[in-house]
């Protein structure tokens, strides 16, 4: 089974966030760069079905040269072969002009599962998975929690959590997934893993590469882009509660609760 | 040039979902100020045309249904082809949604399909001296609010976050026009089935939509020990939800998770017993409208955050709170 993992490499989830001058981006030096913590559950994943049914794992990404770390990550995790995205005419895109750009590649590779995070955790968009199935005119199960391919190859089964319960789905595959926490607990790149990373295959293409057209991808290619980024609203300082006692204290609270928030 | 405006209604088992009730407030009043209609499109299985005309009164002026029984559940594939069919055919400027987790799946899909720009998860909405709308959505994890704008000519599209979209006053004087659409899918191209809906029958709310959250971090030494939680969260009506310590201990499962990697939460109180307060925790909670956090650590980062807070043991405090909550709830 060819299995596509598309990795997107972001800040590291405790980088303090500073906007640029022009108030339309984020400062983007001195940050630790990290695999998107959704992806790592799809390389973990496809992990595991290459370890069943056999196959390839190959992993993707759209990004700058640094973003051969997130692939060395996960070729060192186990993955077989990378591929870097890797053109100025990618740049400053949003996720569907990305999705474009992993669509074409993807097209050049054989694939049967192709897992995508369901979101990342920098533009935390929630698109790219979907809008990748479309490009690719094959069906998208977007958020799982646990995935299992039919004996035959022809199909699979995903469960996904939505408000109030859970979604068993069936899709033919071809096939884009995204992942969510509870699909696996991805595995740490051991160290004979990252010496043997070191001389795994990764390709880098550009645009051209691809027969795409630059005025599609990238910022050319993007529907939306960032007018103005602000700080988030800032929280009044809250008061904790005084009191002699945990009775006095407590019915303080409720009252504070019903009468000055009014919540409940 | 009036623009007009298209919302999607979310339906589950043939009753209207709140979201729906959000997005049609908030197309409304966008299009008071573009001058533009409000336009509804309603799927379902048979019957769920009964619900459309009572969206007038939230400012719908027409809905359009398409009734079938293999659009009474949701599946991506087939809602997917209907709705951009009847979004081409009505070319609305603005196509507003719920960032629901079908909201979610639906718009990524349909944006593709529509070559349309797409904001997801906006927490406001607004429009520009042309007209065009302006979409507001927290990135990287709430850090940061941007500002997002539409390429000229494409067709805007938003999702919003549940329960930030204050829902309007219904206004019964107003009816919406019922317009019912014929169905006919193309069976090829429908690649995914929905085999099993395993629902949740806690009839506790979903974190995402609850109104009030009671959620247990690693302060709560023990999955047991989340009994107390329930038992606040039952005189509260409130849901219950974990920090990732508490889930990764194996205390609660991973759906309860709120944070970066867990849900993002928007009620209006959010009561946080045993958590330190984590930036990926935050990332998760800090749009609640109302927290407070109960801690023993009186440096514990939650307090930075909190409205009002509590320094002290839980398990002291958390059955008292119950009884104070019984009493004011009983008056
Ligand atoms: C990539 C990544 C993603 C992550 N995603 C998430 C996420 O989605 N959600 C999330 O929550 N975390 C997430 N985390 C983990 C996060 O960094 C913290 O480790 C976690 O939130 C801490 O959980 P906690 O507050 O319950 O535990 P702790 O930080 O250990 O805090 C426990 C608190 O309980 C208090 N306490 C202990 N006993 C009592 C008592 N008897 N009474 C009152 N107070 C008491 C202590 O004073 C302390 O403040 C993520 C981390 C990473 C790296």
């Amino acid at each position: 089974m060819d299995i596509i993992v598309c990795i997107k490499q972001v800040p590291d989830t405790e980088t303090q966030i500073k906007i640029d001058s022009a108030g339309t981006d984020v400062v983007k030096d001195d940050i630790k760069w990290i695999m998107n913590p959704y992806d790592e559950f799809g390389v973990e994943e496809a992990l595991r079905l290459k370890e069943k049914h056999g196959g390839s794992v190959t992993v993707v990404s759209v990004g700058p040269k640094r973003a051969t770390e997130a692939i060395r990550t996960a070729l060192a995790m186990g993955a077989d072969k990378g591929m870097l995205l890797n053109d100025q005419a990618f740049e400053n895109g949003d996720s569907f002009s990305a999705a474009k750009a992993l669509a074409a590649a993807i097209k050049t590779l054989p694939h049967s599962v192709i897992f995508c995070g369901q979101r990342a955790i920098d533009d935390d968009n929630a698109t790219a998975g979907a809008a990748l199935a479309h490009y690719l005119g094959i069906p998208q199960v977007c958020v799982v929690t646990k995935v299992e391919v039919a004996s035959d190859g022809a199909s699979l089964t995903a469960t996904r959590p939505v408000e109030g319960g859970n979604l068993l789905i069936r899709a033919q595959l071809p096939c884009v997934l995204t992942t969510q926490k509870g699909l696996n607990e991805p595995r740490y790149a051991s160290l004979p893993g990252i010496m043997k990373a070191k001389k795994k295959p990764l390709e880098e293409k550009s645009a051209g590469d691809l027969g795409l057209d630059p005025s599609t991808v990238g910022a050319a290619g993007s529907k939306t882009r960032i007018r103005k980024l602000t700080p988030p609203p800032t929280r009044k300082a809250g008061q904790i509660v005084q009191g002699e006692t945990v009775e006095e204290k407590s019915a303080k609270l409720v009252k504070l609760l019903h009468d000055e928030a009014k919540v409940v | 040039m009036a623009k007009n405006i298209c919302t999607i209604a979310e339906q589950r088992n043939g009753e209207l979902r709140k979201i729906t009730y959000e997005t049609v407030s908030e197309a409304r009043r966008l299009a008071d100020r573009t001058g533009g209609s409000v336009t509804t499109i309603l799927l379902g299985g048979p019957g769920i045309g009964s619900k459309a005309a009572g969206l007038g009164a939230y400012g719908a002026d027409a809905v359009i249904v398409a009734e079938d029984e293999a659009l009474s559940k949701y599946t991506t594939d087939a809602y997917c082809q209907v709705i951009a069919a009847l979004v081409k055919e009505k070319s609305p400027s603005i196509l507003i949604m719920g960032a629901s987790s079908e909201g979610k799946d639906l718009s990524s899909r349909l944006a593709a399909a529509l070559d349309a720009g797409l904001a997801m998860d906006c927490t406001a909405l607004d429009l520009d001296d042309n007209q065009n709308l302006v979409a507001t959505r927290p990135m990287y994890a709430g850090k940061v609010f941007a500002e997002t704008k539409f390429a000229d000519g494409c067709l805007q599209m938003a999702t919003t976050r549940p329960n930030v979209i204050s829902v309007a006053e219904p206004d019964q004087s107003r009816s919406a026009a019922v317009e019912k659409t014929p169905v006919s899918l193309d069976a090829g191209s429908l690649k995914t089935e929905l085999l099993d809906v395993m629902a949740d029958t806690s009839g506790k709310a979903d974190l995402t939509e609850a109104e009030i959250i009671v959620s247990g971090g690693r302060g709560m030494k023990d999955g047991e020990n989340f009994r107390i939680l329930e038992e606040l969260a039952d005189v509260l009506g409130a849901t219950v939800g974990a920090s990732r310590s508490a889930v990764d201990a194996g205390w609660r499962p991973h759906r309860d998770q709120v944070g970066q990697t867990g849900k993002v939460v928007t009620p209006n109180l959010y009561i946080a017993c045993g958590i330190s307060g984590s930036i990926q925790h935050l990332a998760g909670m800090a749009s609640s409208k109302v927290i407070v956090a109960i801690n023993k650590d009186p440096d514990a980062p939650i307090f930075q955050k909190a409205d009002y807070g509590i320094v002290g043991d839980l398990f002291d405090y958390v059955p008292v709170l119950t009884e104070e909550f019984k009493k004011i709830k009983s008056e």
